[in-house]
Formats: C-alpha cells, sequence, structure tokens
C-alpha cells in the first residue's frame, strides 16, 4: 500500500519541476519576509530571479543550528505570529531551546507525511497503535499523533513512563502497533516477557526513531517481539520525525522529498557529494510556511540513493546514519551537547568544570552519568551537605539537558586518566553493527 | 581553643584510603584519630593529626582534596552518663552535634572530637557546663 502514489512514486522529471517550482516560491518568500535570509542573499549577490529551477539550490546559502539559536525564538519565521497554530522546541547546546513553529499548512503536511511513513511501515487505518513518544515540547508524541489520526488509526497517546500500563493496555484493547525510541522497545521487550503475556499481544508493526539504532538492533527487535519494526527519521527545525522512513525491503530510509528537499555535501567543503558517498545531510523545506529552511545543515552523516526502490516508490532513500559531524548526543531521544554539561556546571558557584559524561544502555534504557571533580572549597565534612550537593548538581544538570542525570562526585585529577583533554564523554552504548 | 581537623575527599574504591595514609607517612605526619564517613560512592575522611597544615599542603600537593576546619575537643570522664551529660548540654543550649569521634581513651580518662552546628556556641556551652576543653597542642602530639 502507498498512502500517495501520485507523490511517493512520481516520476524524476516531474519531481525535479514540482521541486523547482517550489523551491522558486521558497526563496522569494524567505527573501520578502526573512531579514535573515534577505541578508544572507544580498551579501552573495543573490535575488530571488536566480533560482530557476531545483538544480539552482547549490547557489543558495546554508542554516545552522547556531542561526536559530541566534535568532530565538522568532527571528526567522516568515508569517506573523497571528499565523502559527503550534510551537515545539528541543534543547539547545548553550541551554537555551531550539524553537520551531507551524502553521496550520505545515501541521497538514507534517501529518500527510507521516501518514505517508506509517502506511510504508505496513500500517492501515485499521491498526491501533500506542504512541509512546513523550508528548510535549517534544516533537515525537505530537507528530505521530496527528500522522497516525490523519491515516485513521485508532490512536492511544500513551507517551512515556509507565511501562506495565503500557503493556497492560497493548494486551487489553489489542493494539496492533507501537511508535517509541528503539531502545524504550525493547525495555518494553522485556516487560513484556516479564509479564509473560506475548502470546496474548496482536502486536505486528513498530516505528521507531528519534535516536540512532543500528540494523542489527532493528532485526533483535524484530524477532524478539514477532513484528516488523520500522526507522522513521526526523528532526524538529525541518519538521519532526516523518522526514524519512525505511519501507519493507529496508534498503534506506524514503525522503519525502516534495517536501523535504536532501543533499549530502561534504561536511569540510560543503561540496555537493554524488549517490552513495558519505556526507552531511542537508534540507530545505520546500513547502513549509511558518520557519522555512534553505539548506539546514543537519550534522548527520549519511548517503543518499536516487534510484527507484523495489517497492514502487521513487523518493530516494537515506542510508542509516554514520554518525555525526559534530559532539552532540542523543539520549534517551533527546539532544544533548556536552557544552550543556559544561555550561550548567559552570553556573554552580565552586564546581569544577572538570566532567565526564558516560552515556550507557542499562536494561536497554539509556543512562547518563556525569562525573564531577571534587575539590577542596567544594567538598564538606559533613555527608547529609555532599548529598545536598550531588541533589544540586544534579537539578541543574537535569533542567538544562531535560533527562535524568545521574550525579557522581570524584576525586580531582582522577579524570585526566581518561587521555586528551576535550575528552568528556564515553558513549558505551553499542551501536556497532 | 579549637582544634584544627584534616578533612580528605575521597572515592569509595580500592586504594584510596591507602594513598592517603601512604602520603602522611612519607612526610613523617602522625595519625592522632580518625572517622570515615562513607556512602556507597564517596567517602570523607576527617582525622586530627600532628600537623594539620602540612598535611594539608603535603596532600593537596599529591592532588587530593584536603581542607582544614575547626571542631571542639573535650575531655571527658571515664564512667558512665558523662557522654550523656555532654550531649544534654548541647541539646539544651540548642546546638545540633553534627559528628562525633573519639579522640583518645584509657583506662582512666578520654576524650572527644565534637563538631557542632554552630562552633562558639558549643565552645561556651561546655565551658559553662564544666567540661575540661582539650588543648590543641596537646592533642596534636597525642
Ligand atoms: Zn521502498
Amino acid at each position: 500500500m502507498i498512502w500517495n502514489e501520485a507523490r511517493e512514486c512520481m516520476s524524476r522529471d516531474e519531481m525535479a519541476n514540482m521541486q523547482g517550482a517550489r523551491l522558486k516560491k521558497l526563496v522569494a518568500n524567505v527573501y520578502h519576509n526573512v531579514e535573515f535570509y534577505r541578508k544572507k542573499m544580498q551579501a552573495m549577490g543573490l535575488e530571488p530571479g536566480d533560482i530557476k529551477g531545483i538544480e539552482d539550490i547549490t547557489k543558495l546559502p546554508f542554516t545552522t543550528k547556531n542561526d536559530l539559536r541566534d535568532n530565538y525564538p522568532f527571528g526567522l519565521l516568515a508569517v506573523p505570529n497571528s499565523q502559527i497554530v503550534r510551537v515545539h522546541a528541543s534543547s539547545g547546546t548553550t541551554g537555551k531551546a531550539t524553537v520551531v513553529a507551524y502553521t496550520r499548512r505545515d501541521i497538514e503536511a507534517w501529518q500527510e507525511c507521516v501518514a505517508r511513513d506509517l502506511v510504508m511501515c505496513g500500517i492501515t487505518k485499521e491498526d491501533m497503535i500506542q504512541v509512546a513518544y513523550g508528548y510535549g515540547l517534544f516533537t515525537g508524541g505530537l507528530g505521530l499523533h496527528y500522522g497516525a489520526e490523519n491515516l485513521g488509526c485508532m490512536t492511544v497517546p500513551m507517551s512515556t513512563g509507565n511501562t506495565k500500563r503500557l503493556v497492560t493496555m497493548m494486551e487489553d484493547f489489542g493494539v496492533t502497533a507501537i511508535a517509541c525510541t528503539p531502545s524504550y522497545l525493547l525495555h518494553i521487550a522485556e516487560v513484556i516477557e516479564e509479564m509473560g503475556v506475548k502470546d496474548r499481544l496482536k502486536l505486528k508493526t513498530a516505528i521507531c526513531g528519534a535516536e540512532p539504532w543500528t540494523e542489527k538492533m532493528r532485526l533483535q527487535i524484530e524477532e524478539k517481539l514477532g513484528i516488523n519494526a520500522h526507522d522513521i527519521y526526523g528532526l524538529s527545525e525541518v519538521c519532526g520525525p516523518g522526514v524519512a522512513c525505511d519501507c519493507g525491503f529496508h534498503k534506506g530510509l524514503h525522503v519525502q522529498e516534495d517536501h523535504f528537499y536532501a543533499e549530502i555535501v561534504n561536511k569540510e567543503t560543503l561540496d555537493p557529494m554524488a549517490d552513495g558517498e558519505v556526507g552531511e545531510l542537508v534540507f530545505t523545506t520546500l513547502t513549509k510556511e511558518g520557519l522555512p529552511l534553505l539548506r539546514y545543515r543537519t550534522k548527520d552523516l549519511t548517503s543518499i540513493d536516487h534510484s527507484p526502490c523495489e517497492c514502487g516508490r521513487t523518493t530516494p532513500r537515506i542510508s542509516k546514519f554514520k554518525g555525526r559531524s559534530d559532539d552532540m548526543l542523543i539520549i534517551r531521544g533527546v539532544n544533548v551537547f556536552p557544552s550543556q554539561v559544561e555550561t550548567a556546571l559552570l553556573e554552580i558557584e565552586g564546581v569544577s568544570p572538570h566532567y565526564l559524561m558516560i552515556v550507557d544502555r542499562v536494561n536497554n534504557l539509556d543512562t547518563l552519568e556525569v562525573q564531577v571533580e571534587v575539590d577542596e572549597s567544594l567538598f564538606s565534612d559533613e555527608i547529609k551537605e555532599m548529598e545536598n550537593l550531588t541533589k544540586k548538581i544534579s537539578a541543574a544538570l537535569q533542567s538544562a539537558l531535560l533527562i535524568a542525570v545521574k550525579v557522581k562526585l570524584v576525586e580531582p585529577r582522577t579524570l585526566e586518566r581518561f587521555e586528551g583533554k576535550s575528552k568528556h564523554v564515553i558513549d558505551k552504548r553499542v551501536l556497532v553493527d | 581553643m579549637y582544634l584544627k581537623q584534616l578533612i580528605v575527599f575521597l572515592e569509595n574504591r580500592e586504594g584510596r584510603l591507602d594513598n592517603i595514609t601512604d602520603i602522611l607517612a612519607k612526610n613523617d605526619i602522625n595519625i592522632v584519630c580518625l572517622s570515615l564517613a562513607d556512602t556507597s560512592e564517596y567517602g570523607v575522611i576527617r582525622m586530627i593529626v600532628s600537623d594539620p597544615e602540612k598535611a594539608k599542603e603535603v596532600l593537596k600537593a599529591e592532588g587530593c582534596s584536603a581542607r582544614l576546619n575547626d571542631v571542639l575537643a573535650i575531655n571527658m570522664e571515664q564512667k558512665a552518663g558523662s557522654l550523656n551529660k555532654l550531649t544534654k548540654t548541647m541539646t539544651k543550649a540548642n546546638i545540633n552535634i553534627e559528628y562525633m569521634y573519639t579522640l583518645n581513651s584509657s583506662k582512666n580518662a578520654g576524650s572527644m572530637v565534637l563538631k557542632c552546628s554552630d562552633i562558639e556556641k558549643g565552645y561556651a556551652a561546655a565551658k559553662e557546663a564544666g567540661f575540661d576543653l582539650v588543648d590543641p597542642d596537646t592533642a596534636y602530639n597525642m
């Protein structure tokens, strides 16, 4: 089944024409309505008329996460606030959130993309889906939710947290599909095993995303639960989950490129790269009204394949991610930068900026421990004071990172045993196939 | 009038305590007495040593988290009820004893190290109740 055959199976020529027309409109729009882009284009001696087709996209300036931060919160919007119907936010590198905004049509396009992806995973309106991403500022919960409603699924907004209740409902309701992070699904699988209800479940499909996972982990999930597991990709700056998803052939994730034009560029020179070459993934939001972005650098490293897929779709496929070109970590689906930890620690009086982040996966759930060196000005001869200090640091980190953090106090200089000054992260999660 | 107590932060893992005693031994510093407060991950060692300033300096030079703070040391009679008399004195004066440990104990007499919520008030209350406070130099050379 294909949700929107006209778009998803369009010939390459037709698609290029449509993208060209949309790009021209987009460039004219940002030139006239977003000062940031007008200035950038003027500095490059570029006018909207210079963009005649999709092939001219390489003339356009790039956009980075820093640009979003510098224009916090609404500086890059192309429409007045009165036309915005929803806002989402993700944590930023320096404590300030990255804010994204949607018009009603943006939300509709997002729902359309998610519906296409769900159908790509074999889900139909007959399915009942539990959405077990966090609901709120994070795009995961609401993004999947409205996509599933758009398709017509019976949608259960579980959010995250009470896994036993989730499994109980899965059994009682006869849930057939679930959307959540892959690590959370592995945790759910364990709870299912503990509760001994596996044989009574009707679950057959999982749509997982918001954190990097390997093909091996996908197969492990499929085997453990006896289901099909699919990879859905997205990032809030561009839209949210739904930008790309893998079909039943699992040969890369189909990009919804009538809405999001994907390029792969060399991460140093920013030159375009050919199909199959690994580089940084860059998106241009062809149809976005609220927060349109030209050539947004995702920092995700991958390659692209424009050849038609066995499933019949002609949309290009990006391969599973090969890594990041910056130091961002994804922990429990949340973007975390080491610099956030540093900033938060420096704000606590007396705390040294010497820290080490240890990311691990315990019982299939990501954990973050932050080790902080304790110097003589900081520690107390009373344990209750030490416990207060630990709580204070942990609360500060939690509010900066938006995830639970275990703080461990260590002796001074002990962190140096991890070679190199800039070594602030140890990621013990095994993500290699 | 107050005693300088040496406090050191330690991770709760093998060899850390040994490292501290090693540094002190090498520098000819005697540990008169000590008390260790620990959690599963870390501990704080509190000590009365023969030369507090020097001990702090040598430990810091070796990269340890060490500093000094003030505590009271009180001579106690070696008989039933003497500790109770001390705790009652502090309670009556609204002073919280954060922790205490033995400085010295023999057949005829003893002495305790005391950390009070307010050291000045603690000192005054002990004096008023007729307790004999240990002279710092005497304590360091026990
Ligand atoms: Zn396909």
